[in-house]
């Protein structure tokens, strides 16, 4: 499998008048294409800003990030950023929300527009596209923030705690929505997540960071045994409970 | 004038109301036409009392005025020829100084946004000149620019801008900060931020931040009036206080009361209007 991301030797240090924060501690890791890698740890260890120097939101202090072999400066195309809230704008309609990567991009073509609709209309949301957010469940809302990641055509999602805002019910609904569309497009994605269990049942590996300054801890390969590989059937399987011990335990939390 | 308030928040009603609900939407008419009602006769009884105890000589309408003498000056304005001339020179003052409020402070606004080193050199400034009594610039902007309706309309700037400044800013800093870096993550300018995200979310401090500006734009076109004038609203308050015509001066407050109305009215067309050009006032399914 071709790498897609690789994170190299990242070290980030933010300065304040109160002295500087070391945030990153020489982080490595690849991700191939087509996998789906969670980034786990303890409140305050970088992990979104992790997924920031990823995403060329930020630039790392030192090292540095290659998205299909070629260093990443400034926000690039290859991606799309999903934040922890839909943050749709109240002001548009579905469509024009969902249109609007595409806009700020410039390249509002009909075939744009096109697209986007077939996303509607394939994950059910066609006949909202007049309507606004508001109007909107949860769950809907967060399925729109997915479809205007992805009309402007980003091969890697990052996911920024992208299901954190939403109650316990709907998020594992979401989970398993999100990741079969995820899937169903053939994207790779990086998830940011503080929760263990949303981590093992979406990823094909997880990797675990340590308190600040964020050092990489651990990265495992998740293997269950389930028929289905859906992250609410993942949640059944017999080696789950395993992985979330041993996960726990490297998070080393105390309160 | 409370109607613009009363939003559905939503309109999905459907077609068949059970009783409850078609009980419930009566209450809320009858509340609604209960406090207009009321709104109504308290304005008709003020008027009627008032001219009652004129004519009863409870009190002195040549230090009170009444209602039929403000009548009678309106008419004898008229058919003087004056009465539009000085509605006229006031409200276009008023309007000019209002416009060039918002506009110069929407525009500040955006610059003290837009960069951060600038903002911090002028916050200084800014909490001086907004505590600072702008009235007591007058005779300054008098000796500067000279007696006449520029001066007026600079008055009314020097009252209006610093609160459009300051209460746009703040709509803009409300705005949430994740919002912002979604449009980053799709790689946008600092530029699209202001027009995509910045200025559509801070639309209801814009709009009130020009609820407020109606009324200092009055504040300051009466004040350059009462300094400068030749004409206007202002000028007939001032000379009817000099010649002791409490009629005059009661007619102007009264005109002028009508005409700050009708200008805020116009400021909530204005908010309804974008609003239901937005879709955010009343949702209909348009197909396109």
């Amino acid at each position: 499998m071709k790498p897609v991301v690789e994170v190299s030797n990242v070290n980030m240090t933010y300065q304040s008048p109160n002295g500087e924060i070391h945030a990153l501690d020489d982080i490595s890791f690849v991700v191939h294409e087509g996998e789906f890698v969670s980034i786990v740890g303890p409140s305050g260890c970088g992990k979104s800003t992790l997924l920031s120097i990823i995403s060329g939101l930020l630039k790392p202090t030192s090292g540095e990030v290659l998205l299909y072999g070629e260093p990443n400066i400034g926000p690039s195309r290859k991606t799309g950023y999903m934040l922890q809230k839909d943050h749709l704008f109240e002001w548009r309609t579905i469509l024009h929300n969902v249109l609007l990567g595409v806009e700020i991009q410039k390249t509002l073509t009909p075939e744009a527009r096109e697209k986007a609709l077939n996303y509607l209309k394939t994950y059910g949301l066609y006949e909202f596209r007049n309507k606004y957010p508001e109007q909107l469940s949860g769950g809907m809302r967060q399925r729109a923030a997915l479809i205007r990641t992805l009309v402007p055509d980003p091969q890697i999602l990052l996911l920024d705690e992208a299901f954190s805002a939403l109650d316990y019910q709907t998020r594992l609904a979401v989970n398993e929505d999100i990741y079969l569309i995820i899937r169903q497009e053939k994207k790779t994605a990086i998830l940011v997540t503080h929760d263990i269990s949303e981590a093992i049942s979406m990823s094909d590996r997880v990797v675990v960071l340590s308190h600040r300054p964020g050092r990489l801890k651990k990265i495992h390969n998740i293997e269950l045994s389930c028929a289905k590989r859906t992250p609410l059937s993942c949640r059944e399987a017999p080696e789950f409970r395993h992985y979330f011990q041993q996960i726990w335990k490297e998070l080393d939390i105390h309160v | 004038m409370s109607d613009s308030a009363v939003i559905p928040s939503s309109s999905m009603a459907e077609p068949a109301i059970s009783a409850a609900h078609a009980e419930y939407l009566n209450k809320c008419r009858r509340h609604k036409l209960m406090v207009r009602a009321t709104q109504m006769a308290i304005l008709v009884i003020c008027i009627v009392l008032w001219e009652m105890l004129a004519r009863a000589a409870i009190i002195d309408p040549f230090i009170t005025s009444q209602p039929s003498r403000i009548i009678r000056t309106i008419g004898v304005l008229f058919h003087e020829g004056v009465l539009f001339m000085h509605i006229g020179v006031t409200c276009v003052e008023t309007i000019i100084g209002f416009l060039l409020g918002t506009v110069a402070g929407v525009l500040f606004a955006i610059a003290l946004w837009w960069s951060k080193f600038f903002s911090e050199v002028s916050e200084p400034y800014l909490v001086v000149l907004n505590s600072l009594p702008k009235i007591a610039l007058g005779p300054v902007f008098i000796v500067w620019i000279g007696a006449g309706p520029v001066a007026i309309i600079v008055m009314t700037l020097a009252i209006s801008l610093i609160v459009t400044i300051l209460e746009v800013l703040n709509g803009f800093m409300g705005v949430d900060q994740e919002k912002i870096k979604l449009v980053h993550t799709f790689g946008g300018s600092k530029y699209q931020v202001l027009t995509k995200v910045l200025l559509p979310a801070s639309f209801p401090s814009i709009i009130n931040a020009l609820k407020i500006n109606v009324g200092l734009s009055w504040v300051g076109v009466i004040v350059g009036e009462f300094l400068v004038s030749k004409a206007g609203l202002g000028y007939l308050i001032v000379y009817g206080g000099q010649v002791f015509k409490l009629d005059l001066v009661m007619t102007s407050v009264v005109i002028l009361g009508i005409a700050a109305m009708i200008m805020y009215q116009g400021v909530v067309w204005f908010e309804n209007f974008v609003l239901k050009k937005n879709g955010q006032l009343q949702r209909e399914d348009k197909d396109w």
